[in-house]
């Protein structure tokens, strides 16, 4: 007979999921009030997920230190709580731009909102464990939920989009849940801290099992985190998706991504694995240089923002690379103020969508800004900021993530890198000055009918405003932004 | 006045900003007050200055990235003092002789954005902060050629953007791992280039550091073969575009050199000696032939603009006391009479629409103050004694001479060829028959366009006979530098090399 488990709820420490409770809890309320009544407009529904993902926010700062719980089923460290807040802050930023002047299919269904709030809950449970079930189950979670996400927009491109992403993601999974079997069948355990253990004790016995492990976890995260070869679904899918929700993808979904790859690589790195320094070698600078050149000779905007988001997926990754405390902070500020950045930046194609736009159509390609400066300066000047800062060209923020990461690349004697990644800015800065070419020094294109901004009011307004003001004096608060970084990544250890 | 630096650089960029509120029909008027005010704040920053004093003056700190030592450092000495001098001048001139009429407000706005980032340049004294202008410099840069340049305006503006970015970028990696390296050794971060000087590099970390902060100089100078961004640039810049690129922007990558490469990289710079010099020496021969072979007069004015760039390069790695004073000298100068040309060519170009040699000739018949004006400057441009652009010339070659005498006569060169094209070109379009007839009807320079050419004429004719006030505190600093370099050198060959190529002045101790 089994002996009954008997567990005190102290045990459990039920503090350690309190943000996800909310999450989840808002979510539920979201479907409770729409069950009974279904007349309230979508402002109401954006301002309730937003009050939850604030009061998330607001429970996530209020750690300290490392907590674990659910039989070290949950692990809620520094990191977590880093990436947990900018999930929050990422996630309510673009909430607010569901507040369009033109009025879109999705936004009509409570249900949207409540998706939105299961897969943030989704992303906090990936980053706040090192088990690879829990993990595991988080990604599921979160794909579930934003596969959806994208189809609602309800657009042929976007059902499309949908489905790739969904048949790739679903191929992922399976990839991700083998690759744990094995690593599993190796070691004994799914949690990383202890398959460190067991791999390090054992002198990395049945070595060709674990590097098959690897290798499916590998090209599992490379799937989340666009890396090359796995990305070829990224550009389809920013395609299909909103513009809005481009930007949310490009920024979200992958620090998710960094935390888990962080916490995996690290049982390798510490121990100067060589072919796992090799394999991520090689992805890391593909990741960075494929995409940029792909984006050199894109038509469309949001197409050519897709490739430069993946290319510097694959900047920020060389953190994991290098392993370093220093790089591991240098990708943490470097995320934070690209979240800015891009999402301004895509913010900025979202308030320039038309229904029905017959030359343009969906589409956002470079001719739409021609000349963008002699009917609105403003516009062109903030979308102009946002090119220079995702090029790097000080003093604009994303710069400062760029210097710092290069910075610790070198302080890693890895030379030959830091030159790759410097040279890679070099070449990006090609497409985004050509944005910067049609929209300053081009003419208009003839007998077009744009309407600037046409797709903006005050709300999506302040969000840009908010993005290319935080772009502009990001010098300002570097020096704060660090020391907040530093604490929470030193109390867990990166 | 502790904070009259900070004035000086902010200034025109809060001007800049509260013009957008100027109505565009008055802002040409506001944007001359503004450069002519931020003149004279910068001439009474020299009132200030004190000459004695070879050290910084006026320094400011302020840390902004404290972790990783990155601080808002500033000062001047008497290396940067002219430079800034030279930079709110000349675009006092430039925007006083401004005749676009195109978008002319965010012109005088950019123009005043890019008054901002220069000035910046040269008083940085932190690597990243003089970074973060040496790159912001290039912004308003891109907009200028390509808004209102010529017909290649968005493949020169971009191919200008793209090719200094690109050195730049190394530079960045450069002084990452100066800062590692300084890191290494004393345990703090820092970009301070005062910690910085009292860093000895080991050597061979000097030759790589060298080469990455050569990558950012060489292509802003721009040195053969860095250079093929310049003819396009000016080819297709509006005057005021080319007369800042000139006068102001080319010198910031000697500038570079002088702040960063010879007291950081002593024995690297003393190893680099001769193969600087022979890039320097294709430059000037090499240029100096294809602005002989040149149709259009602004390529040839933007040619030789590289061959004289050349001469500075060369006086920089003399490495004694009169190359660099001279090469200081010289870019002064360069950036006076180069500006000063431009301008001349922009008058012509709005009178006629073009700028080809064969299209004009006899123009001293019917424009004669513009003839002597345009000849006073080209034969400062050729180096000829009592104008401004003998000092420096001579300074420089007589530094090198006594590193290597068959070089410095090959440099020589220069002048005889300078002399060459510049007398063709003056030849062609302002002697002989007036064979055009439309060229009969062409007005003198009068009004503005005289009264900002006046005193560029003035000033080249007064400093080439009374060079002093200028040489004199450069003099000092470059020697305090040359003696730092002295100090600082960590291979007995390069201390006995720098000891012996001082020789014409007074010995270093």
């Amino acid at each position: 007979m089994i002996q009954p488990i008997s567990i005190s709820f102290e045990q459990l420490n039920v503090l350690t999921i309190l943000p996800m409770i909310v999450t989840i809890f808002g979510a539920l309320t979201i479907l409770t009030i729409d069950l009974i009544t279904d007349k309230l407009h979508k402002s109401f529904y954006v301002m309730m997920t937003i009050m939850f993902l604030m009061i998330d926010l607001a429970v996530v700062l209020t750690y300290s230190n490392d907590t674990r719980g659910f039989f070290d089923l949950m692990l809620v460290d520094g990191i977590s709580l880093l990436a947990q807040a900018i999930i929050l802050v990422g996630s309510a930023l673009f909430v607010l731009l569901a507040l369009s002047q033109s009025r879109f299919h999705e936004y009509r269904y409570p249900e949207y909102f409540a998706l939105f709030l299961f897969m943030v809950a989704g992303f906090q449970f990936m980053v706040s464990s090192d088990s690879l079930i829990l993990i595991f189950v988080g990604i599921e979670t979160s794909s579930m939920a934003i596969y959806t996400i994208i189809a609602m927009h309800n657009r042929s491109k976007s059902i499309e989009a949908a489905i790739k992403y969904f048949t790739l993601g679903a191929l992922a999974t399976a990839f991700f849940a083998f690759g744990s079997m094995v690593l599993y069948g190796v070691s004994g355990t799914v949690e990383l801290g202890k398959m460190a253990e067991v791999f390090v004790s054992s002198g990395f016995a049945n070595y060709p099992y674990i590097l098959i492990g690897t290798v499916f976890i590998v090209a599992a995260l490379g799937f989340k985190l666009t890396l090359v070869p796995f990305h070829i679904w990224a550009p389809d899918v920013y395609e299909g998706s909103s513009a809005a929700l481009a930007g949310f993808i490009s920024i979200v979904p992958k620090i998710a991504g960094f935390v888990v790859a962080l916490r995996f690589f690290e049982i390798f790195i510490l121990v100067e694995n060589t072919f796992v320094y090799y394999l991520l070698y090689f992805i890391i600078v593909a990741t960075m240089t494929v995409p940029n050149m792909i984006a050199l000779v894109q038509t469309d905007i949001k197409r050519m923002l897709a490739y430069s988001s993946i290319s510097h997926a694959g900047f920020a990754l060389v953190a994991v690379l290098v392993g370093t405390t220093r790089a591991t902070e240098g990708l943490f500020l470097y995320w934070i103020l690209f979240l800015f950045t891009n999402l301004g930046a895509f913010a900025i194609l979202w308030v320039h969508r038309r229904k029905k736009d017959k030359k343009f159509g969906d589409g956002h390609p470079f001719e739409k800004f021609a000349g963008l400066v002699k009917t609105s300066p403003i516009t062109a000047s903030i979308m102009g900021l946002f090119m220079l800062s995702l090029a790097g060209v000080p003093p604009f923020s994303l710069f400062w993530g760029k210097m710092y990461l290069i910075g610790a690349t070198i302080s890693a004697d890895e030379l030959v890198l830091a030159i790759i990644m410097a040279l890679n800015s070099a070449i990006a800065v090609y497409y985004y000055l050509k944005l910067i070419v049609f929209m300053f020094l081009k003419d208009k294109v003839e007998d077009t009918n744009i309407v600037v901004m046409g797709n903006a009011n005050t709300t999506l307004k302040s969000v840009i405003g908010i993005s290319a003001i935080i772009t502009t004096v990001s010098v300002l608060f570097i020096d704060p932004l660090l020391e907040f970084i530093g604490y929470y990544v030193g109390i867990s250890g990166f | 006045m502790e904070y009259i630096l900070t004035i000086i650089i902010f200034f025109p960029a809060l001007a800049a900003v509260m013009g957008f509120v100027v109505d565009k029909n008055s802002i040409r008027a506001y944007g001359i007050l503004v450069v002519v005010v931020e003149f004279l704040i910068s001439v009474y920053m020299w009132y200030l200055f004190d000459n004695s004093d070879a050290g910084i003056q006026f320094a400011e700190f302020i840390p902004i990235v404290s972790q990783y030592g990155i601080s808002y450092n500033i000062g001047i000495d008497g290396i940067s003092l002219f430079l800034v001098l030279m930079t709110t001048f000349m675009t006092m001139i430039a925007v006083i002789g401004l005749t676009e009429k195109k978008d002319i407000k965010n012109l005088i706005l950019t123009v005043l954005f890019l008054e901002m980032t220069m000035i910046g340049v040269f008083v940085a004294l932190d690597a990243i902060l003089f970074y973060l202008f040496w790159e912001l410099s290039l912004v308003p840069m891109l907009y200028i050629v390509g808004a209102w340049g010529g017909k290649l305006r968005i493949y020169a503006s971009v191919k200008f953007f793209l090719y200094t970015f690109t050195g730049s970028l190394l530079m960045l990696v450069g002084m990452l791992y100066l800062a590692y390296v300084y890191f290494q050794f004393t345990g703090n971060w820092s970009f301070n280039l005062m910690d910085w000087d009292m860093l000895i590099v080991p050597y061979h970390l000097q030759l790589w550091l060298f080469v990455a902060f050569f990558a950012g100089f060489a292509i802003k100078v721009p040195m053969v073969p860095f250079h093929t961004w310049l003819p396009y640039a000016h080819g297709q810049a509006p005057t005021i575009g080319s007369t800042i690129l000139a006068a102001v922007l080319l010198k910031m990558g000697t500038y570079g050199f002088v702040r960063f490469s010879l007291p950081l990289f002593p024995d690297a710079s003393v190893a680099f000696m001769i193969p600087m010099a022979i890039l320097a020496l294709i430059a000037i021969i090499y240029t100096a032939m294809v602005a002989y072979a040149q149709e259009d007069i602004k390529q040839v004015v933007a040619y030789s603009s590289v061959s004289h760039m050349g001469v500075i390069i060369l006086g920089i790695f003399a490495i004694n006391t009169e190359g660099i004073g001279g090469a200081l000298f010289l870019m002064i100068s360069h950036g006076v009479v180069s500006g000063a040309l431009f301008m001349l060519v922009g008058v012509l170009y709005d009178k006629r629409g073009t700028k080809m040699m064969s299209e004009f000739g006899g123009l001293a018949k019917t424009m004669p103050i513009f003839a002597v004006i345009f000849g006073v400057m080209l034969m400062a441009s050729v180096g000829l004694p009592l104008t401004i652009g003998f000092v420096g010339e001579f300074l420089s070659l007589l530094g090198f001479f006594v590193v290597s005498p068959t070089i410095t006569i090959i440099a020589g060169l220069t002048i005889v060829l300078g002399a060459v094209y510049m007398l063709v070109l003056y030849k062609k379009t302002f002697f002989g028959p007036i064979t055009n007839p439309i060229n009969e009807k062409l007005q003198d320079i009068k009004g503005r366009e005289l009264f900002a050419l006046a005193p560029l004429v003035m000033i080249v004719i007064f400093l080439g006979v009374y060079p002093k006030p200028i040489l004199e505190p450069v003099n000092n600093t470059v020697k305090q530098l040359v003696q730092k370099m002295y100090i600082k050198a960590s291979e007995p060959t390069t201390k006995s090399k720098i000891a012996k190529y001082n020789t014409i002045g007074e010995k270093i101790q």
